[in-house]
């Protein structure tokens, strides 16, 4: 099952563990992972379910495509890495 | 017994109100509380994290403190016990964006970036944002609704950034004779009144004229941007509006805006805080234009008029007359309830209070983040 995996950037604000979890996409995968923590979803996506602006997801070492094309297809093997994007000051 | 000289029957009988004065800033929330000590500036509440708005709720004391993550989004925090421990609630948040009909193009986001005002009326709370959705909430917080007469009004169309991409409300002017009238100020939208609580809306920017617009549309009430728009609370007729381009005043509840002559040392500027109860009194902190948000000449000064923006006095005293390079932003000049107490912080964090209405100022702090948001109670 995919691991999805959220970085101490967002962490702190609320915890969660890394977690394997049964999604067959992107989306999917995310839904799962905020079950665990629901107050993350909106550090994550924005009220139009779109990943937010300086929040970067990797699916292994690819950036995903789309903030908004999630339905992007996982592989059992496949790790979700969620971190913040590098901005402000 | 001797005759009480005048100076001693001028003394107040009560001494200066244990005020409280709350700065939000881009590096968290700090109380800052008088006593006869002076004043004291406490730890940071959500330390590192941006707060932008602020609402102490007069009705039940809740605490409110908007954030806006660089990262991840606007987030709301609600204490009732004075900060002791902050909970967070539910964030002014938008309805999906239609896939169809008038709005589907829309280039606006409808997505929350920051919330920009925050007031309340009794038994309801009301945020500004940015996009400029207004929300309420009749629960403290725990769900907000969109006006959507507001939202969805075709002008919305004409809107524009001022400062930022998109544009936003920042003011909510709450009638304390009649809580369901409502006045907000967009920038850059121009000045909207409701009479029913939200439910309809009409512009009411006539007289107010944006120089930066090519001649035809100076007047067009949609495109206006009022920097700041505050009310006098015991006359609330009495509207000041700190504009981008100087500063205008209206007697009839925002009907028509009559124009006040640029006050030397210049019009521009952001803040403006009307007296609690004299409806020709207000301060606003200069800036030397558009192109330069800073003092005019390095001399920090706030503006006074006692005489509905006739004339005006230029108070220096206790602040930094030469080099100075602060600029105070919409809603970082306050005054107390009896217009007594003012203060003023900076986007370069710098923090002033004056106790005696404005003339001289004491200088807190020239080093806390900068300063986005004051409130004073």
């Amino acid at each position: 099952m995919p691991i999805v995996e959220f970085a101490p950037a967002l962490t702190r604000h609320a915890a969660c563990p890394p977690q394997q979890v049964e999604a067959a996409t992107l989306g999917a995968a995310l839904e799962a992972a905020f079950l665990a923590a629901p107050a993350l979803r909106s550090y994550v996506l924005d009220e139009q379910g779109a990943i937010r602006k300086h929040v970067a997801v990797f699916i292994n070492a690819n950036l995903i495509a789309s903030r908004t094309q999630l339905d992007v297809a996982l592989q059992p093997q496949d790790k979700v890495m969620v971190i913040q994007a590098l901005s402000g000051g | 017994m001797a005759t009480p000289t005048l100076a001693a029957q001028a003394t107040p009988v009560t001494p200066l109100a244990a005020h409280t004065l709350w700065v939000g800033t881009r590096k968290g929330l700090f109380v800052v509380r008088w006593s006869s000590a002076g004043w004291q500036i406490g730890e940071p509440h959500f330390p590192g994290e941006p707060v932008t708005q602020l609402l102490i709720d007069p009705y039940d004391g809740a605490w409110y403190a908007a954030q806006r993550l660089g990262h991840f989004g606007v987030k709301l925090w609600k204490s009732v016990d004075a900060g002791v421990q902050w909970q967070a609630i539910a964030a002014p948040a938008f309805p999906p964006k239609p896939d169809h009909g008038f709005w589907k193009d829309d280039p606006t986001p409808w997505s929350v970036d920051m919330v920009w005002g925050l007031e309340a009326g009794p038994g309801i709370l009301w945020a500004g944002c940015l996009p400029a959705g207004l929300f309420s909430s009749t629960d403290g917080g725990t769900s907000w609704q969109l006006a959507e007469n507001l939202w969805l009004r075709p002008e919305r169309k004409d809107w524009f950034g001022g400062g930022y991409d998109h544009a936003g409300i920042h003011s909510i002017l709450v009638d304390p004779r009649d809580p369901q009238h409502l006045t907000v100020a967009i920038s850059c939208g121009g000045v909207w009144q409701s009479r029913d609580g939200g439910a309809s809306w009409r512009n009411t920017s006539e007289g107010l004229e944006a120089e930066y617009m090519p001649p035809e549309r100076r007047t067009d009430p949609n495109i206006q941007d009022p920097h700041r728009v505050v009310h006098c609370a015991a006359q609330p007729d009495v509207l000041w509006c700190q504009d981008h381009c100087g500063i205008w005043r209206s007697t009839n509840g925002g009907e028509f805006w009559d124009a006040v002559a640029a006050p030397q040392p210049s019009g521009f500027g952001f803040a403006v805080a009307a007296h609690p109860l004299d409806p020709a009194r207000a301060w606003f902190v200069p800036a030397h234009s558009d192109a330069q948000r800073m003092p005019v000449g390095g001399r920090l000064v706030v503006n006074e008029t006692r005489d509905g923006g006739v004339t005006f006095a230029s108070h220096g005293e206790g602040l930094p007359q030469q080099g100075a390079f602060h600029l105070m932003y919409r809603h970082a000049l306050v005054a107390s309830q009896d217009g007594q107490t003012l203060a003023m912080g900076s986007t370069t964090g710098g923090l002033w209070v004056s106790e005696d209405a404005g003339v001289s100022w004491q200088c807190l702090s020239r080093d806390l983040p900068p300063i986005a948001v004051l409130r004073l109670v």
